[in-house]
């Protein structure tokens, strides 16, 4: 079975969905009419771009390559991290910890995968390794974003009641735990919805994907639970290294809440 | 003995120095946003400022952070209560049984321990606050308009438990007040704050 191919006009058709939908938040002053154009060009140039640069990639096959392109993915994706937080620690160390986070959560895991579960000579092989490490970048990042973003708005919202907690004696983990593990919560339970609706709500889209190509729909199913694994440990250790590492900057070696380290909100 | 503030400053303040007996109870006052709060968070160490501060001889930095805040232990304001029910914030069965009496002369049954916190009234939030630091026996109690939010009957009340503490537990007391005639009741002396210095206003 082959795919069948799609025209620029069936493309176009689709996007005029998104215009349609940015049109009504320009009319109901919802003001995320830029931000939707922007994201969607965003998306088509990108995705046109990675695929001739696959292309390309697949016909090479070197690992300086394949490790080139994964490290781009890699810092674009702490970037998006980092971004999408109202309240950014400030300076490099919020990057850093973003990046570092994504790589614990993306990097680690796509690598056992390739080498002890798919098993795949050589491991870096692109049409293996590309998929997968994408597949788990896009899909954690939004547990760790999410985490993040809540974790930083949370302490400073409440550094009332966390210094409260400081006063009475608690030490800087029980003081901020509760919001702590709120902000965990946060962060994976939107996988592990996923995982509980897979199959019967949604159809992830690499299997959709794999069947719309012609692979047998076992093949696709079993290749679907592995990704859908990986990525819930991914976006799980993601999200315990990013409100850790977050967290143990919010406060001083005198356990003293530290909030100049976070960026203003500006109003609007 | 007691506790020392070493040339203590914070932002453009200070620096303050000031020594504080045991049992003794020491008022301060001063016009609004002068950093009278700010003077006793820098105390309790929640704030980075300069100097340091001491008791009984040994530097804060010789506690850990978390001991140095129950032994020097701060009232703010404004409390604050982060479970639903009064008793959750009370971890210490032990000392929370010690001190029903407290929570009487307070003007509380001891039935307040179920109630929401939601539904406490201002006042009533600011003696159980209170309540919550007196009960852990803390060496040195810094207390921030601790009356604010209490009738004369209850503030009265305030005065006479801390007063009694000092006096019999030889705890040590800074109490910052807008309320100069209240300072003369409680405290053996009072200072202004002013941005470069404590000024002395008065001693019994």
């Amino acid at each position: 079975m082959n795919v069948i191919s799609l025209s620029a006009f069936d493309l176009c058709l689709a996007a005029s969905l998104v215009l349609l939908l940015a049109g009504c938040s320009l009319r109901i002053g919802l003001g995320l009419e830029k931000r939707l154009l922007v994201s969607g060009v965003r998306m088509t140039v990108q995705l046109l771009l990675v695929g001739m640069v696959l292309k390309f990639l697949f016909a090479s096959a070197s690992l300086g390559l394949v490790m080139l392109m994964s490290f781009c993915m890699l810092l674009v994706a702490g970037y998006e991290v980092w971004a999408r937080q109202k309240r950014k620690l400030r300076g490099s160390t919020g990057y850093l910890i973003s990046t570092g986070s994504m790589l614990v959560s993306s990097f680690t895991v796509a690598f056992l995968a390739l080498t002890v579960m798919v098993g795949v000579d050589p491991w870096y092989t692109p049409q293996y390794a590309i998929p997968l490490l994408g597949m788990l970048l896009g899909n954690t990042m939004n547990g760790v974003a999410l985490a993040s973003d809540r974790l930083t708005t949370d302490i400073y919202n409440q550094r009332g009641l966390v210094e409260q907690r400081l006063l009475l004696g608690e030490s800087w983990q029980e003081a901020s735990g509760d919001i702590r593990r709120d902000c965990m919560r946060t962060g994976m339970i939107p996988i592990i919805n996923s995982m509980a609706a897979a199959g019967v709500v949604s159809l992830p889209g690499m299997m959709t994907g794999q069947i719309l190509g012609g692979s047998s729909p076992f093949d696709a199913v079993k290749y679907q639970i592995l990704i859908i694994f990986l990525i819930a440990a991914g976006t799980g250790f993601g999200v315990l290294t990013a409100i850790w590492l977050i967290s143990s900057r919010l406060f001083d070696d005198r356990q003293r809440l530290i909030l100049d380290c976070l960026s203003k909100l500006k109003g609007h | 003995m007691g506790l020392r503030l070493s040339a203590i400053s914070f932002l453009s303040n200070g620096p303050y120095s000031m020594d504080v007996r045991s049992g003794e109870c020491v008022g301060l006052t001063g016009r609004s946003g002068i950093g009278k709060t700010q003077l006793l968070r820098a105390v309790a160490d929640v704030i980075v400022h300069g100097g340091e501060c001491s008791l009984d001889g040994k530097p804060s930095s010789h506690f850990t952070p978390p001991n140095w805040r129950k032994t020097v232990a701060m009232v703010p304001a404004e409390s604050f209560w982060w479970y639903d029910t009064v008793d959750s914030h009370f971890q210490d069965g032990e000392s929370l049984a010690a001190g029903r009496i407290l929570l009487e002369r307070l003007g509380f049954s001891s039935d307040v321990m179920g109630w929401q916190v939601s539904r406490l009234s201002t006042g009533e939030r600011q003696r159980l606050s209170l309540f919550r630091t007196l009960i852990t026996e803390p060496r040195v109690l810094l207390l921030d308009e601790p009356t604010s939010a209490l009738d004369p009957k209850m503030t009265q009340v305030v005065e006479e438990i801390v007063v009694e503490k000092c006096s019999n537990k030889k705890t040590i007391c800074l109490w910052v007040s807008h309320d100069q005639g209240q300072l003369f009741r409680v405290a053996e002396r009072v200072f202004r704050l002013e941005v470069k210095a404590l000024v002395s206003i008065g001693q019994q």
